[in-house]
């Protein structure tokens, strides 16, 4: 059975944990270097990137967890998670892993009274997918590799046009929104299908 | 799409678990808050000790600082509106802050009724001391739950008293027969619905904060092993030495709450902490505790 990491630094930790461990697999909380030897795959959860990241660093958590999602590890990270996980965020010099090749805004949709919940088409689920946006991120520009998995009109949030809000890059998935807080796992099945691919 | 829902309010607090949420006056406060790696901070004209040293009415932040700490971080900003006080709190929604605290650390509104939470789109943090109290606020629309404590003393004791009655409450509750719950619910004037969804999951629907007298990072490190969720740290920091790093080790410990070798390391040469009051030395009058019904 595969031993699926969750980054238990702060944040939504123990809402992910349960949505793979429903799913069979096993699971470890991570806080400390010594506790990512021997996972198969990575989940960073929603929370704020900027503590996260700055417990990665003081932590000496930041390097280890790169160098293993470049060597292939499967990783997923939701919200805050795909913050970390983008090559550039905009206004902003903060630690990340940056291996995504895309840019990422922080609270791209306002503040916690823009929030929003709507169903979701997902490029590779069946059916739309109750989508949970909290002080939620937006992609604004990804590389060739990129594969966009879903994207929100912005008509309904003062925008214009359509904004990237699922990703995938080899092995790595990044979502803008919380699939966690919902009992559908149908998103985490997917993501724990990238460790037998 | 649908805006202001129960999950986006609960949702906001899961995402705050695990985390610090700082006490500030001042963007510049809110900056060091931030650097040092809050997961939010409440925005006020004055820490809880200074409201206690100064007496008279403690009313909501005025806008203007409010709105400069909001300009001045990326974090969740929290503000506090009085008991029952609902203008104060449209106010504050209207603002953009991102969380209410409706919190008895201000000279409350209403001597009979809290806000009407479910009503606003922005989630409201309420505090507690036992669990009746958690289920009430919860039952008028809170999102987050937080210990009552006692605010700007710099003394745990109330926060663990809060906490241990909290869990004691909800372990009673998990072991009644079926045909008992109904009574203890009138009992300590909880909401039966909200009572059986409790023993079904044998914790509380909403994420639940320490708060109210933390100091250092081994008080923030015991409210975390006593089952909270995170911490809330008013005084505590602005008021001692050295903010910046008290602030830093206190958000480390929250996290690594159980290696002791690494509390050890954090707790070292912190500077001087904020000055504590012994809790039988405040006039009943004066204990902000017993603020709220």
């Amino acid at each position: 059975m595969a031993l699926v990491g969750v980054l238990a630094l702060q944040g939504a930790f123990r809402e992910h944990a349960a949505a793979v461990s429903r799913l069979g697999a096993d699971v470890r909380e991570l806080r400390q270097r010594r506790h990512l030897d021997g996972i198969d795959a990575l989940i960073l959860p929603g929370g704020e990137s900027t503590v996260m990241g700055k417990l990665l660093t003081e932590l000496d958590m930041l390097e280890p967890v790169r160098e293993r999602i470049a060597a292939g590890m499967p990783v997923y990270g939701s919200c805050a998670g795909l913050i970390l996980l983008c090559e550039t965020i905009e206004d902003s010099t903060q630690p990340r892993i940056g291996l995504l090749h895309a840019s990422v805004r922080r609270n791209a949709f306002g503040r916690q009274v823009d929030s929003f919940e709507t169903d979701l088409a997902v490029k590779g689920l069946d059916a739309p997918l109750r989508a949970v946006f909290i002080r939620a991120p937006l992609i604004t520009a990804v590389g060739p590799d990129v594969d966009v998995l879903a994207r929100v009109d912005m008509t309904a949030h003062g925008g214009e046009g359509e904004r990237i809000v699922a990703v995938r890059q080899g092995n790595i998935l990044a979502t803008s929104f919380h699939p966690e807080l919902t009992p559908d796992t149908r998103l985490h099945a997917a993501f724990l299908r990238m460790l037998s691919a | 799409m649908e805006q202001g829902t129960l999950r986006l309010k609960t949702g906001l607090a899961e995402m705050l678990k695990g985390g610090v949420i700082m006490d500030v006056t001042t963007p510049e406060q809110a900056k060091i808050a931030q650097d040092a790696g809050a997961c939010a901070v409440m925005a006020l004209e004055r820490v809880p000790a200074d409201i206690r040293a100064a007496g008279g009415v403690a009313r909501m932040a005025d806008p203007t600082i409010v709105e400069r700490i909001m300009k001045a971080v990326s974090i969740p900003v929290m503000a506090k509106a009085r008991i029952g006080h609902f203008v104060e709190a449209r106010i504050l929604e209207a603002l953009g802050v991102d969380y209410i605290d409706e919190s008895e650390v201000l000279t409350p509104a209403d001597d009979k009724y809290h806000i009407n939470k479910r009503d606003f789109t922005v989630p409201f943090v309420c505090g507690c001391r036992n669990l009746g109290e958690a289920l009430r606020r919860i039952a008028e629309g809170a999102a987050m739950i937080r210990t009552k404590g006692e605010p700007g003393t710099g003394n745990v004791i109330e926060a663990v008293r809060h906490c241990r009655q909290v869990l004691d409450d909800i372990r009673r509750l998990c072991v009644l027969p079926e045909d008992e719950v109904a009574n203890y619910a009138k009992e300590i004037g909880a909401p039966l619905e909200i009572c059986l969804l409790v023993r079904k999951e044998g914790r509380l629907p909403v994420v639940n904060f320490a708060a109210g007298g933390i100091a250092t990072p081994a008080d923030a490190a015991l409210m975390m092993q006593l089952g909270c969720d995170g911490v809330f740290v008013g005084s505590g920091i602005f008021k001692s030495g050295d903010p910046a790093k008290r602030a830093r080790a206190i958000v480390q410990a929250v996290t690594n709450y159980n290696d002791y070798k690494l509390l050890a390391e954090i707790s070292k040469d912190l500077g001087e902490p904020m000055v504590g009051i012994e809790i039988s030395n405040i006039p009943a009058a004066e204990r902000m505790q017993e603020r709220g019904w």
